[in-house]
């Protein structure tokens, strides 16, 4: 490890339960926009790019139970199988509890690529289930969602720690 | 006496022990789900749940349309009347050639003492947005079981037949489009009338025949229409047209593209058929079917 690649940790106060409910529900809200067409290919999944935030940065303030439900809301909105995301959600809070100590250590680009992979698995997750339930592979078009859900994670740290800076600054 | 020291830190199961009690829980979803199809109760009242969520997510893309509608511009509505005016003409003029021969055709059919067939009304439905699960090919419409929508009734485009209703919730239905893997329709040739199986490849501007001999008659340009014996689809209406033909020895069957007639993904507004199709009643399971006689040993 070189030292660059570590951050400055800044230490804020803590979150509030309320703003991570908030924002998994936006997320939810986000990913049931009617995308079509090649957004659709590579919208990245919101609400998985959340869950693995919220399990990297405040593991104590979201539990395996909110994250199955998010799953299972995700599909029953998308018609999809019943519990596939639920487990992908799962794995996702699960690499994100187990890893937590480690990942906002480090500076941001390498966070995103430890975001990517953990994302991929996600899509992996999904996959491996509808094979076995007789789908075919829908091409690597397929993945290009966690990769720029990958992109999108410097910006989403930004925002979703700016509620935090501000009651800093205020106190 | 035992010692115990106090637990300092007190947060229950550990992560791995909740991952497994998730992991336990979405599989057992899963196995009743693809498999036994038992939750549809679950998936429909839960539907109802995130229903305000759906609407409001999609509110943004309605007030936009809104928005275009109210700044439409004079000359714009003009071209658009004038061109439906002259469609209307054309339309009128096939319309009267229909009724004569949709009467002419009645009175052939009460002729020869054949079963009439139903006039069919549909409902117009909107299209909400396209299914956002990549495996499947869906589309997702504002009409349910509200408005007498049910599952598998056949659903129209302007141009052709676009797929079939597979499940209904009170306010919308899912659409899965005849380009899904999982979807066949009968169709029929409109040149010489050959009949065959049409079935979806997964990707949304491409159709297949399937188990066609090498020797059958089909050819590039070829107009498929449903068959109608399949039970779901009315008679006669366009499906795709043949865009490739390849006849190699190398497989047992013919390698026949189409592309859809409708033009699948790329709707507005579609048509739900609002009855179902009668069928003649099957011939009971248990009667054996005749077979022809043999003839004699040795003969």
């Amino acid at each position: 490890m070189r030292p660059r690649d570590i951050a400055p940790q800044e230490i804020l106060p803590p979150v509030k339960s309320a703003f991570v409910a908030f924002t998994l529900i936006a997320a939810l809200t986000v990913n049931l926009l009617p995308w079509s067409g090649l957004l659709l290919i590579v919208k990245p999944d919101f609400v998985a790019l959340l869950v693995l935030y919220w399990c990297l940065h405040q593991p104590r303030r979201i539990g395996f139970a909110a994250v199955w439900l998010m799953g299972l809301t995700m599909d029953i909105a998308d018609g999809s199988l019943l519990g596939q995301h639920a487990l992908a959600y799962s794995l996702l809070a699960f690499a994100g509890i187990v890893l937590h100590r480690r990942v906002p250590m480090f500076a941001m680009k390498v966070q995103v690529l430890h975001v990517i992979p953990i994302l991929i698995l996600n899509d992996l997750v999904v996959l491996a289930i509808r094979s076995l339930a007789g789908a075919d592979f829908p091409g690597f078009g397929y993945f290009s969602g966690s990769l720029i859900a990958g992109a999108l994670w410097p910006v989403t740290c930004i925002l979703l720690k700016l509620p935090q800076r501000f009651r800093d600054s205020q106190s | 006496m035992v010692h115990i020291a106090p637990e300092f830190f007190v947060r229950g199961p550990s992560a791995f022990a909740r991952l497994l009690l998730c992991s336990l829980l979405s599989v057992a979803l899963l196995i009743l789900d693809a498999r036994y199809g038992y939750l549809d109760g679950v998936r429909r009242v839960a539907a109802i749940v995130i229903y305000p969520l759906q609407r409001l997510a999609g509110a943004p893309g309605a007030m936009l349309n809104h928005i275009g509608d109210v700044f439409a511009t004079r000359s714009a509505l003009r071209t658009e009347n004038a061109q439906l005016s002259a469609q209307h003409l054309q339309d009128a003029l096939n319309l009267q050639k229909y009724q004569a021969l949709a009467a002419e055709n009645a009175h052939l059919r009460d002729l020869l003492a054949m079963r009439q067939r139903l006039a069919e009304g549909a409902i117009a439905a909107e299209v909400l947005y396209s299914g956002r699960d990549p495996f499947m090919q869906k589309i997702i419409v504002d009409k349910g079981t509200r408005q007498d929508i049910k599952a598998g009734r056949p659903v129209f485009g302007a141009m052709g037949v676009i797929g079939q209703v597979t499940r209904v919730y009170p306010w919308l239905s899912e659409v899965t489009l005849i380009t899904d893997k999982s979807q066949a329709v009968s169709v029929q040739n409109l040149r010489n009338g050959l009949r065959a199986l049409l079935g979806g490849t997964g990707d949304n501007s491409q159709l297949e025949l399937r188990f066609v001999p090498l020797s059958a008659d089909f050819e590039r340009g070829d107009e498929l229409v449903t068959s109608g014996i399949d039970g779901v689809y009315p008679r006669g209406l366009p499906v795709a047209v043949i865009t490739q033909v390849e006849r190699s020895a190398a497989y047992q069957f013919a390698q026949i593209t189409c592309k859809p007639a409708a033009g699948v993904a790329s709707h507005g507004q579609v048509l739900i058929l609002d009855r179902d199709i009668e069928m003649p009643e099957r011939p009971a399971a248990g009667r054996k079917p005749v077979l022809p006689a043999k003839s004699r040993k040795g003969g």
